[in-house]
């Protein structure tokens, strides 16, 4: 392959002491090879302009295959709909793709498959993406569908009918899935019904049924601006060359005063309680477990982004290690703050035994407050070089530096963010991570939302005793 | 250090206006047996180390269903000189990501890593590859056992149509066919296999001479080729393995229909029918047969049914090509209150078109232009890239293939598309339907039928 468009630089002297290490004479299988030093890495220079309008680009060259990738990200999601219509940005992101003013959804599948590209809308709570990933031998045409979906929607009335019918066949056949039915109780659980974040992304039957054209029409109107957007673009192009498509393309967007996303604190955390939902005959448990957290601008973030890799952030973690690697209750144990404009959840979370239920309650509660007490000083150490050593690796692809952007671009992150990533994932002390556990862990007040067998489970459950056991029904609402 | 024998490089391809690039390597043997193929790529300073081992759940015994899975897990629990629990301990905090997984035909581990670490790559793979069984003990086995039956219940037991799949092979195939068993395996099998079963499997199977190692990315050739002769040379060549070269006949003389109650709010129709194996003469052919059915919203199944006429919900196809045979199959799923009989009609009309009339060249572009596209997007890694070449190296001796499998698919004209149609889809097949519990009467029948 090609050398040019490296993404990272590779330091000579690491690589000959790394491949002499393997290669003395004398071996001794006994013992881990003597690494070199890590590689050193500076992560690909990205060029920021600006159209009149106000769309930002983001820009980074790789050259190594003939693939281009392009994210445009616009600052509004779910969080943005209007009362009573929850799911309203995830339909008008699926609505990009069927029908603009100048083309019919079959014509729009057709050109996605004949170009041989992925044209992929997604919406999250704070955010929605188009995402365009093309081989540069198509670019232009690439470019052009992806420009038309993305500024000329029209909605048109029979293609939703068919979405929406769909949609709601999806929310029927979620009813299936315990998993699923336990990651949309559990929110709904934590922030309540005044909150956007305890409304599911896909919205709820009602809401569903409620929405109708003019209210993607207007909800697209309204957040869709080049002001409120930034277009990532990474990949085998040229910078000036690919500005000036854009600026052809998106130059006559029309600016448009976004309304503010204001929403109120999250409801205060009540005293651990288990939310019981029935599926009957269930071979696992889905367990989801947690609290409010913290919003992405928190000053925590790597001092919790460290002690979240030690508690269930990576295989080695100790929730896996206890529920997996030790006691064989799972497939897969872990955690995670998601972090958003507002304070999202902190979340633990596995798919358990059925029978095992109670001895898993007892293990993650354990390590719940474990994490809260002095962790040791090679442990630390490992989940640091973990973070640190990583990086380079999720720099590879363009689809890989394109999704690295996002949360630079979503939440104003300093440009040169990813080149300070290793002092400052380095700084964080002992004291850091026992302060974050103690402030942000609580095993006091954690909603305990658990999908199962509730006839196996529940007696179980209540013998643990680490509080009231609240029967929910699948939406995670009180049953009447 | 002598190697057996050396290729760099290989034969060209034809090459089309967008052409996929060709992968530069080197394969060479040690004297064990042991495959060795390297691929240099500094644009980042990673590399992946990508062993597969020659052999998967279709060389598992009789009672024995998912044990080749059930090792590949046994295979992270440490070896001679690595304790429980470091593999990935050490891995991580040089800041490695690794896996493994099993099909019907191969296994396979792999790392990717910062390029300093590559020598603690090969000192985890290579000990457990030569030094696995001397500190290999039942509550390892038990451990991996019990995570196993979590990952069978997580993808199979509790997931909606999750037990269609080993229904369908049980079907399909004779029992004495290597894949009539799925590669997870039953409850009953994974509670049997036993100690002394791993260590059979591990004599018969782990051996460098059934292995091929690729190492791609950031590394420089000279001391990577000393690196794996210190690290894997020494590991004694095993007996030679002998696996299948064929399978029984799969003979299906009429329509079969079968029903599986499950906790589904909607019925799901899977057909199946017995099609040809990986890179066989019509496998690329019934892959482009597969896109232009289901594969995009202007696809005959998913336009009629699911755009057009909207009583379905989903509907998808696949040409499945293994090493020694393989199977076609459609699925759809209606829209609630909708029949599997209607469904079934449109289904077999629709065949039934492209078995009488063919395909559009624009339908044959459109698929062919998906798949000229996805061979680009393999490449994108230096894990997608040590795949690439293990793969091909596997199924058809030769790692320098990328070029001529694009080819394979732009050689596919309207008319082989119709032939493999009316070929295999004109074939007696099995048709599943799972229906929610107690509701039966919903299925497919040879009549009709179904509510």
């Amino acid at each position: 392959m090609k050398l040019l468009g490296a993404v990272a630089m590779l330091s000579i002297a690491a690589l000959l002491s790394a491949h002499s290490a393997g290669a003395q004479g004398t071996f001794d299988r006994s013992k881990p090879p003597e690494l070199g030093p890590p590689p050193r890495v500076s992560l690909p220079p990205i060029i920021t302009r600006e159209l009149p309008n106000g769309l930002k680009l983001m820009i980074v060259e790789q050259h190594e295959l003939p693939l281009a990738d392009f994210v445009l990200l616009t600052g509004s999601g779910s969080t943005a709909a209007p009362a009573g219509k929850a799911g309203i940005a995830n339909l008008v992101s699926v609505m990009l793709r069927e029908g603009t003013t100048s083309r019919k959804s079959l014509d729009i599948a057709d050109q996605i498959s004949f170009l041989g590209i992925r044209l992929s809308p997604t919406s999250s709570w704070e955010s929605s993406t188009l995402s365009l990933h093309t081989p540069t031998a198509q670019l232009d045409s690439a470019l052009a569908l992806f420009a038309d979906v993305a500024l000329y929607p029209s909605f048109p009335p029979n293609e939703f009918e068919r979405i929406r019918k769909t949609q709601l066949t999806d929310l029927l056949q979620q009813r299936d899935q315990g998993p699923v039915i336990a990651s949309k109780a559990f929110p709904a659980i934590l922030y309540g019904n005044a909150h956007p974040y305890g409304a599911p992304l896909e919205g709820t039957e009602a809401s569903v049924k409620s929405i109708t054209t003019a209210d993607l029409q207007s909800y697209y109107q309204a957040n869709f601006r080049p002001n409120n957007a930034t277009l990532i673009i990474v990949g085998d192009v040229n910078p000036a060359q690919v500005e000036a498509k854009i600026n052809n393309l998106f130059g006559s967007w029309q600016r448009g005063d976004v309304p503010a996303l204001n929403y109120g604190e999250p409801p205060k955390a009540s005293t651990t309680t288990i939310y019981l939902i029935d599926k009957p005959g269930a071979a696992q448990s889905s367990f989801r477990i947690g609290a409010v957290g913290v919003p992405r601008s928190t000053k925590d973030y790597f001092a919790l982004t460290v002690m979240n890799t030690i508690l269930g952030g990576s295989f080695t973690s100790r929730l896996n290690q206890n529920l997996r690697e030790t006691r064989g209750y799972t497939y897969g144990a872990g955690s995670r703050f998601d972090m958003r404009r507002s304070a999202g959840p902190f979340l633990a979370s596995a798919e358990i035994v059925t029978a095992k239920s109670d001895s898993a309650l007892i293990e993650f509660m354990k390590e719940l407050k474990r994490i809260r007490e002095a962790v040791p000083a090679d442990e630390l150490s490992r989940a640091k070089r973990y973070l640190q050593l990583q990086l380079p690796g999720n720099f590879e692809t363009t689809q890989q530096i394109a999704a690295a952007l996002v949360p630079v671009a979503q939440y104003n992150l300093p440009l040169d963010y990813y080149n300070n990533y290793v002092q400052n994932v380095e700084a964080v002390s002992q004291a850091d991570v026992a302060r974050v556990a103690q402030q942000y862990i609580n095993p006091g007040s954690l909603a305990i939302v658990i999908v199962g067998d509730r006839k196996t489970i529940e007696p179980a459950l209540k013998s643990v005793n680490v509080g009231p056991i609240a029967i929910r029904d699948i939406s995670g609402q009180p049953i009447q | 250090m002598a190697f057996c024998y050396l290729i760099v490089g290989a034969l060209s391809a034809p090459v089309s206006a967008q052409s996929v690039p060709r992968i530069q390597f080197e394969k060479y043997k040690l004297p064990n047996g042991l495959e060795v193929i390297l691929h240099e790529d500094h644009s980042t300073p990673i590399v992946a180390v990508d062993t597969w081992y020659h052999v998967g759940s279709g060389d598992e015994q009789v009672g024995r269903t998912g044990f080749a899975h059930l090792f590949e897990h046994i295979m992270f629990m440490g070896s001679q000189h690595v304790p429980v629990g470091a593999f990935d301990q050490l891995l991580e905090s040089a800041g490695a990501n690794n896996n493994g997984s099993t099909t019907e035909d191969r296994t396979n581990y792999y790392e990717t890593l910062p390029s300093n670490a590559l020598p603690l790559a090969m000192w985890l793979d290579s000990d457990r590859m030569g030094f696995l069984l001397p500190t290999m003990d039942l509550p390892k086995v038990n451990l991996q056992r019990d995570v196993v039956k979590n990952e069978r219940r997580q993808r199979v037991d509790n997931q909606p149509y999750g037990r269609a799949d080993e229904i369908i092979l049980a079907a399909l195939y004779p029992k004495s066919h290597p894949y009539s068993w799925p590669v997870i395996g039953s409850m009953t099998d994974l509670s049997a296999a036993s100690l002394t079963d791993v260590q059979n499997f591990f004599k018969t199977y782990y051996a460098p001479n059934n292995a091929t190692l690729t190492i791609a990315g950031d590394f420089n050739p000279d001391s990577v080729k000393k690196m794996v002769a210190q690290y894997f040379g020494s590991i004694p060549r095993g007996p030679e393995v002998k696996r299948r070269v064929s399978v029984p006949d799969v003979v299906i003389p009429r329509d079969t229909f079968l029903v599986l109650e499950d906790k589904v709010q909607l019925p799901r129709l899977f057909y199946t029918w017995h099609s040809v194996k990986g890179f066989s003469r019509d496998d690329a052919a019934l892959d482009i047969l597969a896109q232009i059915i289901a594969g995009d919203r202007n696809s005959r199944l998913y336009k009629r049914l699911v755009y057009d006429l909207q009583i379905a919900q989903a509907v998808s196809a696949f040409q499945d090509g293994s090493r020694l045979d393989g199977k076609f199959q459609i699925d759809v799923t209606p829209k609630p209150g909708q029949s599997v009989a209607d469904i079934d009609r449109i289904v077999r009309e629709e065949i039934g078109k492209v078995i009488s009339n063919g395909v559009t060249p624009r339908e044959l572009q459109r698929a062919k232009n998906v798949y000229k596209s996805s061979f680009l997007n393999r490449l994108a890694s230096v894990l997608g890239k040590a795949e690439v070449l293990n793969s091909y190296n596997y199924f058809v001796g030769n790692p320098d293939f990328v070029q001529q499998d694009a080819a394979r698919y732009e050689r596919v004209s309207a008319a082989d598309v119709q032939r493999v149609a009316r070929t295999y889809l004109g074939r007696p097949k099995i048709v599943l339907t799972v229906v929610p519990e107690g509701k039966k009467e919903m299925m497919l029948t040879a009549s009709g039928g179904g509510r």
